[in-house]
């Protein structure tokens, strides 16, 4: 029996990622700038959830197919209708932005138009009543989330510091927030409608790009007190040998998140796709930006930084 | 050389047995009910239960089931949304104000079960519906409360500036007339009124001022009650321990509040209504009956009725004083315990810092004299008269307690001679929330199917469970037998994460989802960096065994460091974050736990188990 049976990933790679440090900065700097850039002038297409809109009842006279009716409003140019159903089955709750060029506050347009669209020969509607409906997500939402923003990067800031070197802390945050900026930034470019299932994407993209920084790190830390070499060196190596686990959970992760987009229906897309592109940057930029941050300027690492200290054999130590 | 302690395999199979009996009832399907909770001098007993059984029947409805609980609620199971509804609308009009009905999902799950308390987990709004009610503000109650300031102000501006008036009074026609004593005084009260309420519009006659109240200010006034209840709403819901609720304001005057899942709507319904609050008086001496038959009440004081009834049958009068020393908008916080001296329910409160100082100089003055609390509640009632609905609101003052001051008060209080526990732990709630600043009624409740649409959710799940298994299929196929390690570890982490939600009683959302599909990231990643570790000793030469254990240690350090950091963000985010985002952090917080655990220990655990019998190992496949 072989005892490698499958390899996706040659093993024992040498590539020289450090050789294309000032390009693959450069193009990680411009990208974030220009998402920035894109956010500030563009503006999200927020949905509903953020804006409010109109809500219309109405009643069918033989019960409604939801996902019918969802789809003539998709096909009259309302993409993100939310429609449930309303006590019982002839009974439809829509809620929707106003199109494009007409006045929001004009509900009773609105519902005219979905009386008009929702309507089949077959299946006629009628609507009960109309209104304009608050946003779901007010104030409260906008500050809180940024007041988490900034907790979680002190947060991530003090463990890093704590368990690595304060280098390593800027570097990872610098590269995660350079991620995360690029994948908001998209949305802002593709006018994609950016709900709270988006939000939540982009913060698991967060969550997963942080951590594979975190485990990149790691194996610096290991060779930099392991290795004989130079810092480029080891920054190198480290790369190389964690390549293999690197793009085969990216791979995985891709898929699974690809497997949503694809057969996930409409309300999982926003999510499926800002998680997408967050794991393709999450997993390049902890090859091409974080480590090479490491070798430039102030946050260059030397061996020094990262010899066990008498606090950090303690800590190792304790470590599970 | 490869081993694992036999306490952890005991631990590893309690953790499957336990999260597998709490994951369980999320296997089973709920009824759609109908809870019927009686109202404070209600009743739930047979003689309700045969107008339940005739109601249902006349309305056509044949109910599942219908049982009273422990709670003391009557419960109407139905097969299907449809008949809830109608079976709900029969009931509402039927049984009138002294109970209310409300839409439930009850559970369909085995008492033995529900005896180690394991409830399915709650699916929030977007997945699974809920209840729905369209709350609207009592215009008048509003304007009138509005009005009741204004001639306050007036009063104490004309007072203040020493200006005489005979009466300030509020006219049919919406509009304020100031009768002043002097007709001189008129230039300065004018100068006054326009200083001090600009908003008015003002024409003199004479000694006689009258002031409009412009139609925007009102506008302005309801837009202001309705965003004060939205946020006092906000609260209660809170207080009611529902997660991931929606309240929205919907055109001027009415508030949409959703609230997800299964729970006891019929309380949701009672304490979003309610309006119920607790007030401080001072009593004044004399004999109530006297006063009562004679008419002749003190100018500053008014008759109340006790909760006791005397010996002529009829509540107990008592004539309390006009001015409220304190009342539900001065507290700062309530809760509820049993009074083991006065053998009733009571609320221990606690006043701002305002309501405690007007409290201390009156009880500092009136040592020794009684003062009364009384419980007012105001009570909507749905008549039908010709075949139309008329809504109108009862209000129900009733003394709840007299006691004498026995020395100076502060702050702190307590209240006794509620009628239960609930009623106690209710007005806690409700104290503790907010007064509405005007009363709401329900005008429409509804179950609402999931937000995202059923078919949407059914593809959403489906995708989940492709993605899952497609990356159980990558693991079996690169990693062999490690694979299958690796999928064991996969598939407990889910079950893990379920029955803690389940057992935690977290809302699941698709926000939610995302936490979950993160953590099996994180928990790919986990077992990747393992396997991956294990042939890079492999490769380095070490022998299989060794390997193993080398790699499950070294792995160990890395996947700790990235699993706290993200842990770390996970709290922060549950810290700061609202609704959905709330919902993301609690998923990522527990997968992550489960994660780490099924990852480094159980998976160690298998793998001890396949590999670590054999002597002569010469080769793994991994």
């Amino acid at each position: 029996m072989k005892i490698f049976p499958l390899n996706l990933i040659p093993y024992g790679t040498k590539f020289d990622f450090m050789r294309l440090r000032w390009v693959s900065l450069a193009v990680a700097a411009l990208l974030t700038i220009a998402a920035i850039a894109a956010m500030a002038t563009m503006k999200f297409n927020f949905a509903l959830d953020f804006t409010g809109g109109t809500s219309v009842e109405l009643r069918f006279a033989k019960p409604a197919d939801v996902d019918a009716v969802r789809s003539q409003l998709a096909a009259a140019g309302y993409s993100s209708a939310q429609v449930q159903t309303f006590g019982s089955g002839n009974d439809l709750l829509v809620r929707l932005q106003a199109k494009e060029g007409t006045d929001p506050a004009d509900a009773t347009r609105t519902s005219d138009d979905v009386v008009r669209v929702v309507s089949t020969p077959g299946n006629p509607a009628q609507r009960l009543s109309y209104g304009y409906v608050g946003s779901q997500v007010g104030k409260e939402l906008a500050e809180n989330g940024l007041w988490a923003l900034l907790f979680v990067l002190a947060g991530f800031l003090a463990y890093i510091s704590f368990r690595f070197e304060w280098k390593f802390a800027v570097a990872a945050i610098v590269t995660t927030l350079s991620d995360i900026v690029i994948v908001a930034g998209w949305f802002a470019v593709s006018r994609h409608e950016f709900d709270l299932t988006v939000l939540a994407g982009i913060l698991s993209a967060l969550g997963y790009s942080i951590n594979d920084k975190i485990v990149v790190f790691d194996r610096v830390r290991e060779n930099f007190r392991a290795m004989r070499a130079d810092p480029r060196d080891v920054l190198n190596t480290s790369i190389n040998q964690t390549l293999s686990r690197t793009i085969i959970v990216s791979f995985v992760a891709f898929l699974t998140v690809l497997a949503l987009y694809l057969y996930g229906g409409g309300s999982l897309q926003g999510m499926a796709e800002s998680q997408m592109i967050g794991i393709v940057l999450g997993t390049l930029s902890s090859i091409f930006v974080a480590c090479p941050l490491l070798t430039i300027g102030w946050l260059k690492v030397t061996k020094q930084d990262l010899m066990p200290k008498a606090r950090d054999e303690a800590a190792l130590a304790r470590r599970p | 050389m490869l081993e694992y302690a036999r306490w952890k395999y005991v631990v590893i199979l309690v953790v499957v047995l336990v999260s597998a009996l709490y994951a369980l009832p999320n296997l089973y399907p709920q009824d759609p009910s109908v809870q019927i909770t009686a109202n404070r001098g209600a009743a739930i007993d047979a003689a309700l239960r045969q107008k339940v059984d005739a109601t249902l029947k006349s309305a056509g409805v044949t109910p599942k089931s219908i049982e009273t609980g422990k709670d003391g609620n009557m419960l109407v199971r139905l097969s299907s949304p449809d008949l809830q509804t109608k079976a709900s609308d029969a009931l509402g009009g039927a049984l009138g104000s002294g109970y209310v009905v409300a839409l439930n999902l009850a559970s369909t799950v085995p008492p033995w079960l529900d005896a180690i308390n394991a409830k399915p987990m709650l699916l929030g709004l977007d997945l699974q519906g809920g209840v729905h009610f369209l709350m609207e503000v009592d215009r008048k109650a509003a304007l009138d409360k509005r009005f009741e300031a204004y001639l306050e102000d007036l009063r104490v501006v004309l007072r203040e500036n020493r200006v005489g008036y005979r009466s300030v009074e509020r006219r049919p026609d919406n509009s304020l007339v100031v009768l002043l004593s002097n007709a001189t005084d008129v230039g300065k009260a004018q100068e006054l009124i326009a200083r001090d309420l600009p908003t008015l519009a003002l024409e003199t006659d004479g000694d006689q001022l009258t002031l409009r109240v412009p139609e925007e200010e009102l506008q302005k006034t309801l837009t202001s009650a309705i965003e004060q209840n939205v946020g006092t709403l906000r609260n209660r819901v809170n207080e009611l321990g529902v997660a991931e609720p929606i309240i929205q304001r919907q055109g001027s005057e009415r508030v949409v509040v959703q609230l997800p899942g299964v729970q006891d709507t019929a309380q949701a319904k009672r304490i979003l209504g309610a309006t119920a609050t607790l007030e401080y008086r001072g009593v004044i001496e004399g004999n109530a009956y006297e006063a009562l038959q004679s008419g002749n009440v003190p100018p500053e004081g008014r008759i109340f009725y006790r909760k006791e009834i005397g010996i002529d049958g009829k509540p107990v009068p008592v004539i309390l004083n006009k001015r409220v020393i304190a009342q539900g908008d001065q507290l700062q916080d309530a809760s509820s315990f049993f009074d083991s001296q006065s053998g009733t329910p009571a609320v221990r409160v606690r006043l701002t810092s305002l309501g405690g100082q007007r409290m201390f100089e009156y009880s500092s003055q009136h040592v020794g004299k009684p003062m009364a609390v009384v419980y007012t509640e105001r009570i909507p009632e749905v008549k039908m008269v010709d075949g139309k609905e008329v809504r109108s609101t009862r209000i129900n003052e009733q003394v709840i307690s007299v006691a004498t001051i026995q020395s100076t008060l502060g702050r702190d209080f307590q209240t006794t001679g509620l009628e239960s526990m609930k009623e106690a732990a209710d007005l806690a709630l409700l104290l503790r929330a907010g007064a509405l600043a005007a009363p709401m009624d329900f005008v429409e409740q509804r179950v609402v199917g999931p937000s995202l649409g059923k078919e949407n959710v059914e593809r959403g799940l489906t995708a989940v469970l492709y993605s899952f298994a497609f990356a159980l299929v990558f693991f079996l196929i690169y990693y062999r037998m490690f694979g299958i390690i690796t999928c064991v570890a996969l598939l407990l982490n889910l079950l893990m994460v379920v029955a803690l939600m389940s057992m935690l009683g977290f809302t699941m959302t698709l926000p939610g989802l995302a936490g979950i599909a993160l953590t099996v990231g994180m928990s790919v990643d986990a077992n990747v960096l393992i396997n991956e570790r294990i042939r890079e000793e492999l490769r380095a030469g070490l022998p299989p065994q060794t390997a193993i254990a080398t790699g499950y240690e070294r792995a160990s350090g890395t996947i700790a460091d990235a699993n706290l950091t993200a842990l770390l963000a996970g709290v922060a985010l549950f810290a700061f974050g609202t609704g959905p985002v709330k919902g993301f952090a609690v998923s990522m917080i527990l997968g992550i736990l489960t994660s780490m655990y099924t990852a480094v220990s159980v998976s160690r655990a298998v793998a001890t188990l396949i590999y670590g019998g054999r002597r002569k190992l010469k080769s793994i496949a991994i």
